[in-house]
C-alpha cells in the first residue's frame, strides 16, 4: 500500500526534506523490495526502468569483462542505486548486485519520469538530488584514479 | 598538540642513533612488514606517544622516518610498520629478527588522544596511514569507556593491501565501529568499494564532541577533512599527519618545511585548521 | 664568557687607536691566546675566508666591485686591509661546514655495530674581519642550530669557541641593503669592533672592545686612547657606508605580504629567469639546509654518515616516494624567498635575510631579492 510507504520514504536520507506533496507523488511509484545476497538489481545494457534507494544491506556495481568482474563502486544504506532511468537512452551502465541481503525502495523509472515531466518542480528537486549523487560518484572515481595509496614498486 | 619527543639532555648529538635489536618481525602485506625493536644499548627502550616517529638506520644504507605503530603499554618494545618503497625501507623490511638497527627518536607531535571525557572519535586511515593510528586504537581499547562513539574508517587499495586485518574483529568486539572500503575489488569482495570518504554518509558525526584523526595520502586527507567540515566539524577538531622529506628529524636539515612548520618538530600531527590555507596550494 | 651575541659587555672606556703597523701584533696576540686565525684573503679572483698567518695574507689594497650577477676584484689606490665589502663566502664555512662527518660505525663480530660520534672541534678559531651583516647572520644561525630544543654540538662548540674581530664597513657595495634589514652597517657585538681609517696621511684602526676577553687581548698590544678627531674621522668613514647604500628592501608587513602572495603569478615570472643553480643558497650566510650521505667501505665493515649543505633549489630536496613535492622552479623559488622573508619570522623570530646582498651578486642571471620582494608587494597591492 503506497500510503503506508510514505513515512518510511520521508526518512530515507536521499529524500529527506522533500515536501509531503512531492513525497506523495513519489510514493505512487515506489514499493519495498528485498534482494537476497547475490541477486541482481539491474543488468548492464538492459532497459533502465527502475531505481533503488537502499535501506539496509549493500549493493555492488560491477563492470564485467570476459575474464573477470570488477567492483567499481558500492552503495549502502541511505544511498541511491540507478540513475539511468532519468537520462537517455535509459539503459543501465553496470550490473548491480546485492552483496548481502538488501532491503530497498524500488521506484518505477517510467512512473518517476512521468511524474517529473508533469511536475517540473518535483523533477528539478529530484534531479538536484541525483546530481549530488553523480558528483559524489565522480569525485570518488577521480580520486581513485590518482591511485593515492600508490604502487610501491612503481614509485 | 605540542609534545616533546626525545631531546638529548646531556648536550649530545641528536644525529647519533642508538642501537636497537629486532625482536619480532611480522609480514603484514606483500610490501609491508612490522618490526618490533628493543634497545640494545645502555638506555632503556624509549617511551613514545601515538603519532610520533623515529629515524630507523640500516647499517651503511641510510635512515628513514617511520611512524610508531605499536602500543604505548609495551614499554619493552617499539613497533614500526614499514612499507618497502625505497632502498632503505626495502632493506628494513628484509632485516631479520636478531639484527641490529640504529634508532633516533621518538620525535614529533602526538595525536590528541587525551582530552575531554566522552568525546566521539573518528579515525580515518588510508593505506599505510593506519600504522600510526593503530597506536591510538590501542590506547582507546584500553580505556574504551572514556570515549563516546568511536569509528575506525579504513581505506586501502585492494583487499591484499589491508593492514592489521586480523585485528579488526577484536577492535569491533571492543566497541570500535571499524569499516573498510577498497579502491578496487574483485567480484568476490563483499564489502564497500570507493574512497574512504564514501564511508562518511553512514557515519553519524556529532560536531563539537567529535575529534577526527586522519592519516593517509595528502590528497585523501584533504578530501576527507573537507567532507568532515561539510558535516559540521570544526577544522580545529580535525587532525592530520603530514609527510615530507626528512633527513634529521630535529629541525636542522630544513627539508620538511611546510610553510612555517617543520613537519619533524611542529608535526607530523597538526590540526587541519592550521594547514587549511596551505593544503589548497600546490607544491608547498 | 663566550660571546653569545645578546649579552656582550658594554664598550669599555673610550675607543682606542691601533696603528696599522701594530695590526699584526694584534693578530699575534689573538694567536697567543690559542686561536687559529681565519680571515679574508685573495684567491682565484675573489676575497674568501681561510686560515691566515699574518697581515700579509689580508687582501691589502684590494676591493670588490659588485652588482647583480657581477663581482670583480679591483685595485684600490691605498693599502687598506679591509677595503672590500663581502665575498662569496661567509663564516658558516667554519661553523656549519659544507661537509662534515657526523659519526662512524663499525660492525661487530656478533653482527651488531657500534656508533662513534665525531669528536668536537679542537681548534678554537678567531674570525678576523666579520661584517655587521655577518655577525647578524651568525646570530641568525645560532637560533637555528643551538638555541632550539635540539642543539648541534659541533656548531655550538665552534661558535662558543670562536673569537670575533668585527670590522665596520666604511663603504657599501651597490648590492648591500643591511640598513633595510636593520643589521648594519655598524657592528654591535663580537669581541673587538674595529673601524679602519685610511687616508693619505695615516692608517689606523679605531678599536672598541666588546667583551672582557676582547679587552684582555687589546691590552697585550700597543695602543692608545683615541682623540676626538680620530673618533670623528672614524665616524665619517662609517657614515660613508650608510650614504653609499642604494638598495632597499621595504620590510613593512613583509612576512604577511609574502604569505598573501603565495598564489601570485609572479613566482612563475621569476622562475623563467631562475636557473635553480643553488648559488644564492650557497652564498647566503643564513641558509642552513642540508642532506645526509651514508657510505660504507669496500669491506662492508665500516660505515659513515656525513652532513652536506644542500639547497631548496635542488629537485631532490623534497623527494617523497611519489616524486618531488616542489617540482617546478616557481615553487622552489617561492619556498626560498618565503622562508627568508616570511616564515623565518614565525620559526626563529627574525628575518632570515641580513641584507648582505650576496644572493644578488652571485646570481648568474642577476635575480634581485629586493626587486622580487617589491614586485610581490605590488602584485599583492593590486589584487
Amino acid at each position: 500500500m503506497p500510503s503506508t510507504l510514505q513515512p518510511a520514504l520521508a526518512e530515507h536520507p536521499f529524500l529527506r526534506g522533500m515536501t509531503p506533496e512531492a513525497l506523495a507523488l513519489l510514493t505512487g511509484c515506489a514499493k519495498n523490495h528485498r534482494f537476497a545476497a547475490g541477486e541482481y538489481l539491474a543488468t548492464h545494457g538492459t532497459q533502465a526502468d527502475r531505481c533503488f534507494l537502499i535501506r539496509k544491506g549493500r549493493v555492488a556495481l560491477y563492470a564485467a569483462s570476459a575474464a573477470k568482474s570488477v567492483i567499481v563502486n558500492t552503495a549502502g544504506p541511505g544511498e541511491l542505486v540507478g540513475w539511468s532511468w532519468i537520462i537517455t537512452p535509459y539503459r543501465y551502465r553496470f550490473d548491480a548486485r546485492a552483496t548481502e541481503d538488501t532491503l530497498a525502495f524500488d521506484l518505477d523509472g517510467a512512473c518517476l519520469r512521468q511524474k517529473c515531466d508533469d511536475n517540473p518542480a518535483l523533477g528539478y528537486e529530484f534531479l538536484k538530488r541525483v546530481s549530488i549523487e553523480l558528483g559524489r560518484r565522480l569525485d570518488d572515481v577521480q580520486l581513485r584514479l590518482l591511485d593515492v595509496y600508490g604502487e610501491p614498486d612503481g614509485g | 598538540m605540542a609534545v616533546e619527543g626525545f631531546v638529548p639532555q646531556d648536550g649530545s648529538d641528536p644525529m647519533v642513533p642508538e642501537p636497537y635489536r629486532i625482536v619480532e618481525r611480522r609480514r603484514e602485506t606483500s610490501h609491508t612488514v612490522t618490526l618490533a625493536l628493543s634497545s640494545a644499548g645502555e638506555v632503556p627502550t624509549r617511551a613514545f606517544q601515538p603519532g610520533q616517529f623515529s629515524m630507523l638506520y640500516a647499517f651503511g644504507l641510510g635512515e628513514v622516518p617511520i611512524s610508531i605503530s605499536g602500543s604505548t603499554a609495551r614499554r619493552d618494545r617499539l613497533e614500526y610498520t614499514i612499507r618497502g618503497v625505497g632502498a632503505v625501507s626495502k632493506a628494513l623490511c628484509e632485516t631479520p629478527v636478531g639484527a641490529m638497527l640504529g634508532v633516533r627518536g621518538p620525535f614529533g607531535t602526538a595525536w590528541p588522544v587525551a582530552g575531554p571525557e566522552n568525546r566521539d572519535l573518528l579515525i580515518v586511515a588510508g593505506g599505510i596511514g593506519l600504522a600510526p593510528l593503530r597506536s591510538v586504537i590501542y590506547q582507546v581499547l584500553e580505556r574504551r569507556s572514556h570515549f563516546g562513539n568511536a569509528f575506525v574508517l579504513i581505506g586501502a587499495r585492494t583487499e591484499a593491501d589491508l593492514l592489521f586485518r586480523d585485528e579488526y574483529p577484536r577492535w569491533r568486539a571492543a566497541g570500535l565501529d571499524t569499516r573498510v572500503t577498497l579502491d578496487a575489488a574483485s567480484g568476490s569482495w563483499k564489502g564497500s568499494v570507493g574512497v574512504v570518504t564514501s564511508l562518511f554518509p553512514n557515519v553519524e558525526v556529532r560536531p563539537n564532541r567529535t575529534v577526527a584523526m586522519l592519516c593517509g595520502p595528502e590528497v585523501m586527507m584533504r578530501f576527507a577533512a573537507q567532507a568532515l567540515r561539510d558535516k559540521g566539524l570544526s577544522p580545529h577538531d580535525i587532525y592530520v599527519s603530514m609527510e615530507r622529506n626528512m633527513k634529521c628529524a630535529v629541525g636542522f636539515c630544513g627539508r620538511c618545511q611546510y610553510g612555517a612548520d617543520f613537519i619533524c618538530r611542529d608535526g607530523p600531527v597538526l590540526p587541519f585548521g592550521r594547514l587549511e590555507d596551505r593544503l589548497v596550494l600546490q607544491e608547498v | 664568557m663566550p660571546e653569545t651575541g645578546h649579552d656582550h659587555a658594554d664598550s669599555i672606556d673610550t675607543p682606542s687607536v691601533l696603528s696599522a703597523a701594530h695590526f699584526g701584533a694584534l693578530l699575534q696576540a689573538i694567536r697567543n691566546e690559542g686561536y687559529t686565525l681565519v680571515g679574508p684573503t685573495v684567491r682565484d679572483g675573489a676575497i674568501i675566508y681561510d686560515e691566515i698567518e699574518s697581515t700579509q695574507d689580508l687582501p691589502i689594497g684590494w676591493t670588490d666591485e659588485q652588482e647583480a650577477g657581477h663581482y670583480r676584484l679591483k685595485r684600490r689606490d691605498d693599502f687598506a686591509y679591509f677595503g672590500y665589502v663581502v665575498g662569496p663566502q661567509s663564516w658558516k664555512k667554519f661553523l656549519l661546514p659544507a661537509r662534515r662527518r657526523l659519526w662512524s660505525s663499525v660492525r661487530r663480530e656478533d653482527g651488531g655495530f657500534t656508533i662513534e660520534p665525531e669528536p668536537l672541534p679542537e681548534r678554537r678559531l678567531a674570525f678576523i674581519g666579520v661584517r655587521a651583516c655577518e655577525l647578524a647572520a651568525i646570530r641568525t644561525q645560532d637560533r637555528v642550530l643551538m638555541e632550539g630544543s635540539f642543539q648541534d654540538p659541533y656548531y655550538r662548540a665552534a661558535r662558543q669557541g670562536a673569537f670575533v674581530v668585527a670590522v665596520n664597513c666604511v663603504s657599501a657595495a651597490p648590492t648591500c641593503f643591511c640598513a633595510s634589514m636593520n643589521t648594519g652597517p655598524k657592528v654591535s657585538g663580537g669581541d673587538l669592533a674595529l673601524t679602519e681609517v685610511v687616508s693619505p696621511e695615516r692608517h689606523y684602526f679605531l678599536v672598541s672592545p666588546q667583551t672582557a676577553r676582547g679587552q684582555a687581548v687589546l691590552q697585550r698590544v700597543e695602543h692608545r686612547a683615541a682623540s676626538d678627531e680620530e673618533q670623528d674621522e672614524a665616524l665619517t668613514h662609517e657614515a660613508r657606508a650608510v650614504s653609499q647604500m642604494r638598495r632597499k628592501l621595504d620590510t613593512e608587513g613583509l612576512p604577511e605580504l609574502i604569505a598573501a602572495a603565495q598564489g601570485s603569478a609572479h613566482w612563475q615570472r621569476v622562475a623563467e629567469r631562475c636557473l635553480a643553480c643553488t648559488n644564492c643558497t650557497m652564498v647566503c650566510p643564513t641558509c642552513f639546509c642540508s642532506t645526509v650521505e651514508d657510505t660504507v667501505d669496500l669491506s662492508g665493515q665500516r660505515a659513515e654518515r656525513h652532513r652536506k649543505l644542500d639547497s631548496c633549489f635542488n629537485r631532490e630536496f623534497t623527494y617523497l616516494h611519489t616524486g618531488s613535492v616542489r617540482e617546478s622552479g616557481a615553487a622552489r623559488y617561492r619556498q626560498w624567498l618565503t622562508h627568508k622573508l616570511s616564515t623565518w619570522h614565525a620559526q626563529f623570530d627574525s628575518s632570515g635575510c641580513v641584507g648582505c646582498g650576496r644572493c644578488i651578486t652571485w646570481c648568474p642571471v642577476g635575480i634581485d631579492i629586493t626587486e622580487e620582494a617589491a614586485a610581490l608587494r605590488e602584485a599583492v597591492d593590486q589584487s
